[in-house]
C-alpha cells in the first residue's frame, strides 16, 4: 500500500477589495465650509455653495493628462456631494472625443480641443446647441535631464531642438557652453528620450520646437515622435525612469513626474525661466483665444514664441467638454456643478496639489464660468 | 446470465457517451484555434485593405509611407532576433542546469532543485520587466560599454552602446531568464530517460563522467533538447511586458544590439500603441498579430515534429 503524503496546498487568494474613491485620501482632507467659501471668495462669479440636490453617476473619459487632477476633483466634489458618482476613463483624447460624440459621455476630457467636423458632429450630440471647451487643466512641460556635476542648465529653444534633432550631439558643445559659462559642461554623449507612445506630452513638445526654432527644427507638431532610431520609452514615468537610468541623457515630461531629475531652464525673450505654475498661467493670459470659435468654445491659441515677462511657453492644456444643453435634467445639473467644481479656487487649488498643475487666472476663470451658466437645462 | 446483455448495452452507452465527450473536448481545440484564426483575419482585413496612404494619414503612430508589410517585416524581424538571442544564451545554460540536476546531484536533492527551477516559470513577465527595467540594466551598461569600447569592430557590437541600454541585448537576457525553466525541464526529463545499461556500459569501458555524457547522453537527447529549444522559442516570441518596459523602440532590420531605437517586437508594439489607436490602426495592429500568430503556430509545429521524432527514435 502506497502511503497518503499529507499534501498541504495552501492557496490563499487574497482577494484585494479596492475600494475605489471611497477611500480616497484626498475626500478626508478639510475642505473649506461652503459659506464661507461663498463669502469670502473674491470673484462672485466663482462662489459655489454645493445647495443642489445631487444624486447618481456622471460618466467621463479622455485625455489621460488629466487623470490626476480629475481624480482630485472627483474626490472633492463627491466629498461635497456624497450621493454622487463621478467616473473618468483615461481611454486617452481621440477616445474621449470619439465616445462623447458618440453620445456616450456626459463630459470629455481632450489634450487637442474638438473642431471642424467634430464640431458639426457636437452640435447635434447636444440637441442642437453647442459645446463648451474649458481649458481648465494647464500643466507645465519640464525639460528633465540627468548629468553629473551639472546642477543648473540653461538651453535656448534652438539648442534644445538641435539636441533633439540630433544635431548636437556632446554636452560640451561650444553653443551650449556658451550659454551656461559658469558650468563646466562634460565630454559626453548627449542621449535625447522621447516617448514612445502617443501623446499629448510630445505634441505640445514638438509644437513648441517647430514654433519657437523653426530653423533647428524642421519636423511638423505631433503626438508621435517624428525621429526614429532615439531612446524612447512608454508613458511619463517611463521617459522619466529612462532620463534616470542613463548618463547624459535629456528628455520632456510632465513637470510634476519630474522627481529629483535636473530641470532646465529655457530661454523666453532675453531670460531663462524654469517652469513654475504661475509662468504656465502667465503664457496662457497672453496667449489669444482662437478666434471663429463660438461664444463658450474657449480654446486657447499658445503663443509658444511669447516674449511676456515671466511666462513659460512649454505648456499643456488639456480641455473639460461639455454639451451646452441637456435635455436630462439631472445629468445636466451634475455637469454644470461638476465644471464649476473644476474652475473653481477649491477645484483649481486640488488639482496642483495632486497633479503638479497651473491653477488658472482670475480672468480666465470668469470666462468660462459665463460658459458654465449658459448650460442649458430642461 | 441475464444481466449480461444488460450490462454490456450499459457498457457500450457509456462507452459511446465516453468517446463522444472526449471528441468534443479534442474537437473544441481545434474549434478555438481556427475561431482566434478567424478572428485575426476578419479584423485585419480592413489594415490589408486599405493602402498604405491611408494608414499612414488615418493612423496616428504608422510610418508615414510605409506598406503593412513593411511595418510587420522590422516587427517579425525584431521579434524573432530578441527569441534568438534569448536562446544563445538560454540553450547552453539550460543543458548545464539540466544535466547538473540529471546527474550531478544527489537523488534527495532533485526533487526540490528542479521545483526552484520551475518557481522561475511562474513569477510573472511584468515582475521580470519590473527587475530587467530597474535592477538589470544599470548593471549591464558597464559590460555593454565594454562590448561597444573593445568589441565594437564586430558590427553587432558597434559602439558607442547606448545609455541607458535599453536595448535589444538587455531584452535578449531578460527573455533567457524567462524562457530558462521550461528548456531546463524538458531537457531535464530527457537526460533522465538516457538508457541506464548505455550509460553503465560507457562507464564499465573506462569513460569519465564527463566523457559518458558526451558519448551517450547528450546524442540522446539532442533531439529533445532541440524540442526544448523550440518551446523556449515559442513563449520568447510571444512575451510583451518584459520587452515593453525595457526596450526603446525603433522600426529597422539593424543587427547592432548595442543601440536602442532600432527594434520593436510584435506584440509589444500592439500593447504600446493598442490604448490610444483609432479603428484601423486596430485593425493594423491585428494584422501584427496575426503574423505573430503564424509565426509561433510554426516555431511550435516545427518543435512538436522535432520532439516526437526524437523520442520515436529513442524508442526504437
Amino acid at each position: 500500500m502506497r502511503k497518503h503524503y499529507a499534501i498541504v496546498a495552501a492557496a490563499v487568494v487574497a482577494v484585494g477589495l479596492s475600494a475605489c474613491g471611497s477611500s480616497d485620501p484626498l475626500s478626508g482632507q478639510d475642505l473649506p465650509e461652503n459659506s464661507s467659501d461663498a463669502s469670502g471668495s473674491a470673484s462672485a462669479s466663482d462662489s459655489q455653495n454645493f445647495t443642489a440636490d445631487l444624486s447618481g453617476t456622471l460618466t467621463g473619459a479622455g485625455a489621460s493628462s488629466q487623470e490626476s487632477a480629475m481624480d482630485a476633483w472627483r474626490a472633492g466634489f463627491q466629498a461635497h456631494y456624497p450621493d454622487t458618482t463621478i467616473t473618468y476613463d483615461p481611454v486617452g483624447s481621440s477616445g474621449g472625443r470619439t465616445q462623447f460624440l458618440e453620445g456616450g459621455l456626459a463630459f470629455a476630457g481632450t489634450d487637442s480641443p474638438l473642431s471642424g467636423d467634430e464640431l458639426e458632429r457636437a452640435t447635434d450630440r447636444c440637441h442642437g446647441a453647442g459645446v463648451l471647451q474649458a481649458p481648465l487643466y494647464i500643466s507645465p512641460i519640464a525639460v528633465v535631464y540627468n548629468l553629473e556635476g551639472v546642477p543648473e542648465l540653461k538651453l535656448t529653444p534652438d539648442n534644445l531642438a538641435a539636441i533633439f534633432n540630433g544635431d548636437i550631439t556632446q554636452w560640451d558643445d561650444p553653443a551650449l557652453q556658451a550659454d551656461n559659462p559658469d558650468v563646466d559642461l562634460p565630454d559626453m554623449r548627449i542621449t535625447p528620450v522621447n516617448r514612445s507612445d502617443g501623446s499629448g506630452t510630445t505634441e505640445n513638445f514638438t509644437d513648441y520646437l517647430a514654433a519657437a526654432a523653426p530653423e533647428a527644427w524642421p519636423h511638423e507638431p505631433s503626438d508621435t515622435w517624428p525621429l526614429t532610431g532615439s531612446q524612447s520609452a512608454q508613458g511619463t514615468s517611463g521617459v522619466v525612469q529612462t532620463v534616470q537610468g542613463g548618463n547624459g541623457t535629456i528628455g520632456y515630461a510632465d513637470a510634476s513626474k519630474a522627481g529629483d531629475l535636473g530641470i532646465a531652464q529655457i530661454q523666453v525673450g532675453d531670460e531663462f525661466i524654469t517652469y513654475s505654475a504661475e509662468a504656465a498661467a502667465a503664457v496662457v493670459d497672453a496667449s489669444p483665444r482662437q478666434e471663429e470659435r463660438e461664444e463658450h468654445d474657449i480654446v486657447i491659441d499658445l503663443d509658444r514664441t511669447t516674449e511676456a515677462p515671466g511666462a513659460y511657453p512649454l505648456v499643456l492644456i488639456s480641455y473639460s467638454v461639455a454639451c451646452l444643453e441637456y435635455e436630462d435634467q439631472a445629468e445636466g445639473q451634475m455637469v454644470q456643478e461638476f465644471l464649476r467644481y473644476q474652475a473653481s479656487e477649491e477645484g483649481q487649488q486640488q488639482a496642483a496639489t495632486a497633479a503638479g498643475s497651473a491653477p488658472i487666472s482670475d480672468e480666465l476663470r470668469s470666462e468660462i464660468t459665463a460658459g458654465i451658466e449658459a448650460i442649458e437645462l430642461p | 446470465m441475464t444481466d449480461v446483455p444488460a450490462s454490456k448495452s450499459t457498457g457500450r452507452l457509456a462507452d459511446r457517451l465516453f468517446r463522444l465527450t472526449a471528441t468534443a473536448a479534442g474537437a473544441t481545440i481545434l474549434v478555438v484555434l481556427a475561431a482566434v484564426a478567424a478572428f485575426l483575419i476578419i479584423q485585419a482585413l480592413p489594415a490589408l485593405r486599405a493602402g498604405s496612404s491611408v494608414l499612414g494619414s488615418e493612423v496616428g503612430w504608422f510610418p508615414d509611407g510605409d506598406s503593412l508589410a513593411e511595418l510587420i517585416g522590422p516587427l517579425a524581424f525584431g521579434t524573432v532576433l530578441a527569441a534568438l538571442i534569448a536562446l544563445i544564451i538560454s540553450v547552453p545554460v539550460s543543458v548545464g542546469v539540466a544535466l547538473f540536476l540529471s546527474h550531478f546531484t544527489p537523488r534527495r536533492l532533485q526533487g526540490t532543485l528542479s521545483y526552484l527551477i520551475d518557481l522561475l516559470a511562474a513569477i510573472p513577465s511584468v515582475v521580470y520587466g519590473l527587475w530587467g527595467a530597474l535592477w538589470l540594466l544599470p548593471r549591464l551598461q558597464p559590460a555593454w560599454d565594454f562590448l561597444g569600447d573593445h568589441l565594437g569592430f564586430i558590427p553587432l557590437f558597434a559602439g558607442p552602446a547606448a545609455t541607458p541600454p535599453r536595448t535589444i541585448l538587455s531584452v535578449g537576457i531578460v527573455l533567457a531568464v524567462m524562457i530558462l525553466p521550461i528548456i531546463t525541464s524538458v531537457a531535464r526529463e530527457v537526460f533522465l530517460q538516457t538508457p541506464r545499461l548505455n550509460q553503465e556500459a560507457a562507464l564499465a569501458l573506462g569513460a569519465t563522467r564527463w566523457e559518458m555524457i558526451r558519448l551517450v547522453v547528450l546524442p540522446h537527447g539532442r533531439g529533445g533538447v532541440t524540442g526544448a529549444a523550440m518551446l523556449g522559442l515559442g513563449r520568447a516570441l510571444g512575451e510583451t511586458m518584459a520587452v515593453l518596459m525595457i526596450l526603446s523602440p525603433g522600426l529597422t532590420y539593424s543587427f547592432q544590439l548595442l543601440q536602442a531605437g532600432q527594434h520593436q517586437t510584435i506584440s509589444a508594439n500592439i500593447a504600446a500603441q493598442f490604448p490610444e489607436t483609432n479603428e484601423l490602426g486596430m485593425s493594423a495592429l491585428i494584422a501584427t498579430g496575426l503574423a505573430l500568430f503564424l509565426i509561433t503556430l510554426i516555431v511550435n509545429m516545427v518543435a512538436r515534429w522535432v520532439v516526437s521524432r526524437s523520442t520515436k527514435a529513442g524508442q526504437s
